[in-house]
């Protein structure tokens, strides 16, 4: 259960980057998770949410895109999603294919939104 | 509404630590292995094994992760090798940061091999570089075939699978060609070698590490 310190980790970087729009609050972040990187969806949107409960941060929403294990194939280039540890060449049958993709643990975008003004 | 893209790794402090100890572990010919596995798979009794057979004029050194307790280390200290117990109090993976501070007095050019014993866990550890050469990932006889499976991530990570407690594979349900071939599918063309810390059979352990160590010290006599 390393979910909570993902979660934070997540959190100082929306804060640093928050920190550069001072006329603005985020509203979202986009992270990536791959299917290799041990970390459960599930468990961080928990403690996600358990850490800006409450704070400055508790409307700030988080996205997370599950990225699967990606191949590619070293004789006809066919790139693919490995299902159930199949990782033989959709195209060609090419049994040695490469792992390319599906450990991500990273972040994508932070959404801000202008606060309003109080003259408006 | 305004997007900006961030575009980097979330545990990108983690990584930086370990980048900086990944180039001081190579600029001091250092051979740093990282050994996972869950607990009690028996990451110390491999050690124990290992260092018994290590000449004390070679400098061998040790950081073992747990969450409470100095046990591991008292039992590693034994040999007469420098080792140090690294506490977490409760954090179920070490990160580079923890490394990094336990590694501040020890000298890294008097450590030609550093091995750490990760905290037992089978998931978290797989996310956190500790700027080791390799992972080492243990799995034991008395645990399931399918283990790699289910958890894919180390698996797919580790360098080596070190099947363990091979001494118990006649009292025990456990298919280990089918281990081994479910580990081969998580990581295809993995190195895997079988051990029993009880009987010694660490033939194919002992080989791949002094493998391991003569590719360090030419890679670092490659860039003096």
């Amino acid at each position: 259960m390393h979910e909570m310190g993902i979660a934070n980790s997540i959190l100082e970087a929306v804060q640093a980057e928050a920190a550069r729009y001072p006329g603005a609050g985020a509203s979202k972040v986009a992270v990536r998770i791959g299917e290799l990187a041990a970390v459960d969806p599930d468990a961080l949107r928990f403690c996600f949410e358990a850490l800006t409960r409450q704070t400055e941060f508790e409307s700030l929403t988080l996205e997370i895109e599950f990225c699967p294990r990606r191949q590619r194939c070293p004789t006809c280039n066919a790139e693919f999603d490995a299902k159930d540890y199949e990782f033989r060449c959709l195209q060609c049958g090419d049994e040695h294919t490469e792992c390319i993709g599906g450990d991500e643990l990273e972040l994508a975008y932070l959404e801000l939104e202008e606060y309003e003004s109080s003259t408006a | 509404m305004n997007r900006v893209p961030l575009e980097k790794k979330i545990l990108s402090e983690n990584d930086r630590i370990a980048a900086e100890l990944r180039e001081r572990f190579r600029e001091h010919g250092t051979l740093c292995l990282n050994l996972i596995s869950s607990p009690g798979s028996g990451k110390t009794s491999l050690l124990e094994r290992t260092l018994e057979t290590i000449s004390h004029n070679e400098r061998v050194a040790v950081l073992t992760g747990d969450i409470q307790t100095e046990n591991d280390a008292t039992r590693l200290r034994r040999f007469g090798f420098p080792v140090k117990q690294i506490t977490t109090g409760g954090t179920c993976h070490l990160d580079a940061r923890m490394v990094e501070r336990h590694l501040a007095d020890w000298q890294l050019q008097n450590i030609g091999l550093l091995f750490i014993e990760n905290v037992g866990n089978l998931v978290c550890p797989s996310s956190y570089d500790l700027g080791e050469a390799a992972k080492i990932v243990l799995l034991s006889v008395t645990e399931g075939e399918d283990k790699p499976l289910k958890y894919p991530s180390i698996f797919f990570k580790s360098e080596l699978l070190v099947v363990t407690k091979t001494d118990l594979l006649p009292y025990v349900p456990f298919d280990i060609d089918a281990a081994e071939e479910n580990a081969r599918r998580v990581h295809p063309g993995m190195e895997i070698v079988r051990v029993s810390c009880t009987t010694g059979n660490l033939t194919g352990w002992l080989t791949w590490l002094e493998q391991r160590k003569r590719a360090q010290a030419a890679r670092s006599e490659a860039v003096v």
